[in-house]
């Protein structure tokens, strides 16, 4: 047990000290690494109290892939750079605390609004009393509940996902002229015939192919 | 506090158990993979160092370690030198649930396959860093391309590792290797396997896919910059994923430990022998592919990875689960 308490507070110490760090961290790169260190010490927290599936895969989407891109996007923009602009909080004259303040009041007022609402399930408040079958794994347990409790709200969230998908593809996508595209099946159908041309070349004038 | 100190004790026996040999045969396969490599090219390879060069990659590794290690001025420093070993450690940790043989495995966890696909997928974290700390265009290319290849292929690798796990109804890899007791799932599973080869491929960034360290474009990709231990880690590091994408790979498809067919002279031979020789014998695939066929362009690796395998993959995920309940095979009822 003490061996437990231990790893308990390591990790969750390391949680919230990398946390702070996002966001405190001159270095936007170093901000995402910040948060990739967060994601595994809060799945390492998962693995902890025995929820392994969770824990594996928050590992899988936010650490795999999630925060891949992200590192990949903050590089790739050079946002790095902006430190300096970033850290003196100003931007042309103004600066950005006032109006980060207020939005994350807002965000705080939400919070307590929606916590406050909550209604509990009865038997959650005295979870200790729930008996908690260690015969099932846990990968079967949330099966068992996912694909047939809660199947709708699990399709209807695929559906955002898809629907969100689908508008960033609209929004990004551009038909550029010009591009040349290679069709392996018009590639490997080409027959002697068509590819091979045999020309008279005029003297003095040159063959003009593309024309 | 005595008792915790002996289970710690015991684990670190264990781990070393299982460390100290993957570390030897990285150095071996290092070699054979010269070897196959120039075998195929009608070369001889490193021959020279030890009986049939055999301590050619020992060598290799006294002289990485007496070069020097230089870090650049501009680089980001500790990034620069955190990346290797985040490479290297991940590259070791994920051999912690690989079975050797029945209750023949360090941690029989659950979820085995999920962490062995999260921490492969961890893997593209050294070469990220390492390519943006360099602070240098060659390997930030190199890593961008590296991030972006791995990404693709992890997603197929998923939806195959799908397809191995309707048919197993666990996630335990000892359960896995369990269910192919009397058929391995290469036999009804075959396209699969065969895409799970070709994907590992890109995952551990081997040719035909090693775009991320083309030499003609990139110098050596995001190991651009890196020299003497450092380099030498990233390199241990890739052929320790490439050997276990191998053990992987014999895992879902081959069998694990099992022997290929149960009669006596192949039954005597011990489970851990069976799996060794599958990850060989996959691994000589490797080498065979890296000796013949010539590096891919990166839309064409794009292209393959997105619009070819992972169609393809999820309609034999639609194809395996339609047969098992059609057939009412389901297991884990």
């Amino acid at each position: 047990m003490i061996a437990h308490s231990v790893f308990f507070y390591i990790f969750s110490l390391i949680a919230i000290v990398s946390a702070v760090m996002v966001t405190v961290s001159k270095n936007t790169v170093h901000s995402v690494f910040f948060l990739i260190l967060d994601f595994i010490s809060i799945s390492c927290l998962f693995i902890m109290i025995g929820a392994e599936f969770l824990g594996m895969i928050m590992l899988i989407v936010y650490v795999g892939a999630v925060a891949v891109l992200f590192l990949f996007v903050v590089m790739m923009l050079n946002v790095a750079e902006q430190k300096g602009q970033w850290f003196s909080s100003r931007w042309d004259g103004g600066t950005h605390i006032p109006v980060g303040l207020l939005v994350s009041l807002i965000i705080f007022f939400e919070l307590i609004i929606v916590i406050g609402g909550w209604k509990y399930k009865p038997d959650l408040l005295n979870s200790l009393s729930i008996n908690i079958s260690t015969e099932v794994t846990n990968t079967r347990s949330i099966g068992n509940v996912l694909y047939t409790d809660y199947i709708l709200l699990f399709q209807i969230s695929g559906m955002i996902l898809l629907v969100a998908m689908i508008g960033a593809i609209v929004l990004t996508y551009r038909e550029r002229a010009g591009v040349k595209r290679q069709s392996y099946v018009k590639q490997i159908s080409r027959e002697r015939d068509e590819g091979v041309d045999l020309i008279e070349a005029e003297r003095n004038k040159g063959v003009k192919i593309d024309a | 506090m005595d008792s915790y100190f002996s289970i710690l004790l015991t684990e670190v026996y264990k781990i070393l158990f299982l460390l100290v040999p993957v570390l030897v045969s990285v150095a071996m396969i290092v070699w054979l993979d010269r070897r196959v490599w120039a075998f195929v090219q009608k070369r001889r390879g490193p021959n020279v160092v030890g009986p049939f060069g055999l301590f050619q990659s020992l060598a290799d590794a006294l002289k990485y370690i007496f070069k020097e290690i230089i870090i650049p001025a501009s680089s980001n420093k500790l990034v620069f030198v955190l990346a290797p070993i985040v490479t290297m450690t991940l590259a070791l940790i994920s051999w912690a649930v690989i079975p050797f043989g029945e209750d023949f495995v360090l941690a029989d966890i659950n979820v085995g396959i999920l962490y062995l696909f999260a921490v492969s997928s961890l893997g593209v974290y050294g070469i990220i860093m390492g390519g943006w700390a360099s602070n240098s265009k060659y390997p930030f290319l190199g890593a961008i391309r590296s991030a972006a290849q791995m990404v693709s292929y992890e997603v197929s690798i998923g939806v195959i590792i799908i397809n191995v796990l309707l048919c197993v109804g666990s996630l335990n890899l000892s359960d896995i290797v369990m269910a192919q007791q009397n058929l391995w799932f290469v036999i009804p599973l075959f396209p699969m396997f065969v895409i799970f080869f070709i994907s590992a491929l890109a995952e551990t960034n081997r040719p035909p896919f090693d775009l991320p360290e083309a030499e003609a474009e990139l110098v050596a990709g995001y190991q651009t910059e890196y020299s003497g231990m450092m380099y030498a880690m990233f390199w241990l590091g890739e052929y320790a994923n490439i050997l276990l994408m191998c053990a992987m790979g014999s895992i879902l498809f081959l069998g694990g430990w099992f022997s290929p067919i149960d009669i006596f002279p192949f039954n005597a031979v011990p489970g851990p022998f069976w799996l060794m020789f599958k990850i060989l014998f996959l691994f000589i695939l490797f080498a065979l592919v890296k000796a013949t066929v010539p590096r891919y362009r990166y839309d064409q690796l794009m292209k393959l990875g997105w619009k070819i395998f992972l169609p393809f993959s999820l309609f034999y995920v639609v194809l395996t689960s339609s047969f098992l309940i059609y057939f009412d095979l389901l297991p884990g009822k």
